[in-house]
């Protein structure tokens, strides 16, 4: 098959020491917004650690604050109290719209990464074909963003977040907007590409190497699908409800049995999350 | 499937895979790739699968755009103005004709077209063209970059945008001839004079356009910019400008337009003999001698390189940036 060295990055900043015992760090982090006086309180008191090579899912209702707090994670915002440790560097974020840049071919869009990155000119070609045939998308370098289908987007956009070459992926319902077929396919491939990642890690022997997955959903099935442990979020202010480690063995199908007991079981907490807020 | 171009899957698929996922209409559903794995594998369980699967998907999903073959284009594109052309110049002809207005007011168009030929037998005509033609891109060109300069803090910087936005867009309704009588006093009759009126009747537009393509940018391109690390100078290179360039080309055409009409104001009005003759100082010695034809011909030839330099510059530049965008709708 391909070969997936995410290479290392030893340039990281904020290293803390030479194996961090976590990917990332939400450590007690509130998040509120507006004017002192009417001021609404999104996220309370959030505490949640992502081993190094971990796949977590934060589920949760509307209004229950998953995409700020990936924002916060993503350090496009800052949290009111609290903080946020990612010792990998700046993470890697996608989003549910592809938000691939139209005026670049799709190949152009993953160099873009590996340059802000500083990856030299002469060998981001073949590391961006690289990251494409990673994502099967090998022939599709010279392709325009509007001549591909919705499930091809989003591997490109994975691919250009791979090319950032972060030890944390940060994902905010990036099949939200897909077709059933396509998710189901597109889930697949997310869990191949982490396993590689992470195969590839514990093989070169980098330490605390390896992709963490830090997935916002809300949905069930997703969520256990994909993740080693699913987080639920309440929902304003956002607290964590409860968490699951999933202990079925990948690979494993959004039909599964296994999955859907599993399903039955959040979604009933999940539904409890909701009535309460009908009740006043 | 007939869209061929589409990719097909990665090298290590199995010679048997790639037909069967590439050419069923009906593309294998997750159920029957449930079915067809192999229960338990490895991590890799059905790797060859699930490519031949994406594959099948791609083919599916994606569809080549045909483009019209170019005769048509220009059969559809080409011929309404030249008949409208045809139109006008019958209906003058008939004007001419009936005398609606006594000769020497209306001439016909083959005396205007006479008038042309003689000023181009004495060897002057593109010397006046190329005159007005090189003084209107030397300014447009300057108010490219004072206006993108300018575009870009407007847009960017709060306060200045507070301060000077709405006088940037009000400039815009101010007729450039405005500035001509304080440039004269400014400068004299002078190449300056004329710069000056062509930079102020230009340099809001094109600001203009760079500030409303940076405001039309999706927030979403630009919290993709920075999560791959395009902040300050390089997300403004890398995706601001870009982004922008839409609105930017509208601007820059809109730029054009102005800087040729306050050229031509200003030709008509600063008229020295050192200044070299344009068409709009030819233009103004028409009516000196009460010579129509000649003054047609003038406005024939100020309207022609106008509407040249739009067609044969701005409109190409502005269908291939929307073309390979995918924002040019086919009717």
């Amino acid at each position: 098959m391909t070969t997936t060295t995410l290479t290392k990055r030893p340039t990281t900043t904020a290293d803390a020491g030479p194996a961090a015992s976590y990917a990332a760090r939400i450590d007690h982090v509130s998040k509120s917004f507006g004017r002192p006086g009417a001021r609404q309180h999104v996220l309370d008191d959030i505490s949640i650690d992502v081993a190094p090579g971990e796949f977590v899912c934060l589920l949760g209702a509307s209004g229950c604050g998953k995409s700020t707090l990936l924002n916060l994670v993503a350090g496009l915002d800052a949290p009111t109290s609290g903080t946020i440790e990612t010792p990998g560097g700046r993470p890697a974020l996608m989003f549910q719209e592809h938000a691939l840049f139209p005026w670049l071919t799709a190949g152009r869009n993953v160099e873009l990464a590996l340059r802000l990155r500083g990856v030299p000119r002469a060998e981001r070609r073949e590391e961006a074909e690289r990251l494409l045939e990673l994502v099967r998308l090998k022939g599709a370098y010279g392709k325009r963003v509007h001549e591909l289908s919705g499930g091809m987007r989003q591997r490109v956009a994975m691919a250009r977040a791979l090319a950032q070459d972060s030890r944390l992926l940060l994902m905010d319902e990036p099949f939200a907007a897909l077709d059933a077929i396509t998710r189901d396919v597109l889930h697949d491939e997310l869990t191949r590409i982490w396993h590689t990642a992470n195969d590839t890690a514990s093989g070169s022997g980098s330490g605390s190497g390896g992709l963490s997955v830090l997935f916002v959903t809300h949905n069930v099935r997703e969520a256990v699908r994909l993740a080693e442990r699913v987080v639920l979020l309440s929902s304003r202010p956002g607290r964590v409800a409860r968490e699951w480690r999933v202990g079925i063995a990948q690979p494993r199908r959004i039909e599964d049995a296994a999955v859907a007991d599993l399903s039955v079981e959040i979604t009933e907490q999940l539904r409890g999350e909701i009535r309460r807020h009908g009740q006043h | 499937m007939a869209s061929t171009e589409t990719t097909t899957g990665p090298a290590g698929n199995t010679p048997g895979d790639t037909p069967d996922a590439t050419d069923s209409p009906d593309a294998p559903t997750p159920a029957d790739a449930a079915a067809t794995a192999p229960a338990g594998g490895g991590t890799d369980r059905d790797g060859a699968d699930l490519a031949g699967l994406e594959a099948g998907l791609d083919a599916l999903e994606s569809s080549v755009a045909a483009r019209q073959p170019w005769l048509r284009t220009l059969a559809s594109k080409a011929l309404p103005p030249v008949i409208a052309v045809v139109i006008v110049l019958v209906l003058w002809q008939l004007a001419y004709h009936f005398e609606v207005k006594p000769h020497y007011l209306l001439p016909s168009p083959v005396e205007v077209a006479r008038s042309l030929q003689e000023k181009w037998l004495e060897g002057t005509l593109l010397g006046y063209v190329w005159t007005s033609l090189s003084r209107g891109a030397l300014g447009f060109l300057a108010s490219v970059v004072l206006g993108t300069v300018l575009g870009l803090v407007v847009a960017r910087v709060k306060a200045v945008r507070a301060a000077i936005g709405p006088i940037l867009s009000g400039l815009q309704s101010l007729p450039s001839v405005a500035w001509v009588p304080a440039a004269i006093i400014w400068f004299g009759l002078s190449d300056a004079t004329i710069y000056a009126v062509v930079l102020l009747g230009a340099v809001p537009s094109i600001a203009n356009g760079l500030v409303a393509g940076v405001d039309q940018i999706s927030p979403l391109y630009l919290r993709a910019g920075r999560t791959i690390g395009a902040t300050g100078v390089a997300g403004v290179r890398h995706v601001l400008l870009p982004a922008a360039l839409p609105g930017y080309i509208a601007g820059l055409k809109q730029g054009w337009a102005f800087s040729w009409r306050s050229l031509m104001a200003a030709e008509l009005i600063v008229n020295a003999p050192d200044l070299g003759t344009g068409l709009g100082q030819l233009l103004e010695q028409g009516r000196e001698f009460q010579d129509m034809p000649w003054v047609l011909s003038a406005i024939l030839l100020i309207l022609v390189v106008g509407i040249g330099i739009e067609l044969l510059v701005f409109a190409p530049l502005e269908r291939r940036v929307l073309r390979s965008r995918g924002l040019l709708v086919k009717s």
